[in-house]
């Protein structure tokens, strides 16, 4: 899977989106990292739901956020919350090997706008990125 | 030995791999589908970081089941990351045994859990030592 008709744009027609994977676990972050990559989307990893917060603090914005649920110092769900609270925007998508309905429905609850089952692949990135491209003229 | 002959050694052992049931064939194939130029060892970096990953993880689950009282709840977190882990770079027969050993830490059976977490360090390791294999052989293929 490499670029070309995958690439989306942004809410604002630029080229290249901006996405951040929030995942504990080092391989995870490295091989989503390396998925987005291919696609052509700049990307940012970091480790725990805490991070994800800081990230925004500091006046970073991202068009997809990869969110992990199961997560130590703060998890996905929490860190979802957090993010909506605070006004984030971005297409979330909850990213987790969890399977559970009761499970999804409370991460679905803290405000994702997909859900993914582990582990990720290029066709479910792609299924995610076209949301972005569809939510870029719906309003929240 | 001439390199079509090492490239054939070397699909043969990745279909071993796969018809043996020690890797998911669509996951690993995807590992392959990232590597590129700027990363040509791709997937042997990442197959190398989960080990070292994993050893870690299976030690504190080891950890686990020597406390007293057995803690399940840090066992089935910890087992949660492992298994993640081990699908995400497709080791099938791994994760097998994570699910037999998730459905022993669930029932809070300190024998079973014992006996399954046996069985996830002999098949870690003996897909450690597949792998070890392949990627010389990769690397022998240039």
């Amino acid at each position: 899977m490499r670029g070309g008709e995958d690439k989306a744009v942004n809410k604002d027609g630029r080229s290249k989106i901006r996405a951040l994977v929030v995942d504990d676990s080092m391989v995870n972050r490295t091989i989503h990292h390396k998925l987005l990559e291919n696609l052509g989307i700049e990307n940012q990893v970091v480790g725990n739901g805490k991070e994800a917060v800081d990230a925004h603090s500091s006046g970073n914005y991202f068009d997809l956020i990869l969110m992990d649920m199961d997560m130590p110092v703060m998890n996905g769900i929490e860190a979802t919350r957090r993010l909506r609270a605070m006004g984030v925007r971005s297409l979330i998508a909850g990213v987790t090997t969890r399977s559970l309905e009761q499970e999804k429905q409370e991460f679905m609850e803290a405000g994702l706008d997909d859900y993914q089952e582990k582990p990720l692949t290029a066709a479910k990135l792609v299924s995610i990125i076209h949301k972005i491209n569809q939510s870029s003229s719906t309003p929240r | 030995m001439d390199r079509n002959h090492l490239l054939r050694q070397v699909a043969y052992m990745k279909n071993s791999l796969f018809d043996q049931g020690y890797l998911d064939r669509e996951q690993f194939t995807q590992l392959e589908e990232l590597q590129d130029d700027a990363n040509p060892n791709f997937v042997e970096e990442i197959v190398t970081l989960y080990y070292n990953d994993s050893a870690r993880l299976i030690q504190n689950m080891e950890q686990t089941l020597v406390n007293r009282p057995i803690d399940f709840v840090r066992l089935e977190e910890i087992l949660h990351q492992f298994k993640g882990s081990s699908s995400s770079i497709g080791a099938k027969k791994v994760n097998d045994a994570c699910t037999q050993l998730r459905e022993y830490c669930s029932a809070e059976n300190t024998e079973g859990c014992s006996r399954t977490l046996q069985l996830v360090k002999q098949e870690h390791a003996v897909l450690r030592t597949r792998l070890e294999t392949y990627f010389q052989m990769v690397r022998e293929a240039g």
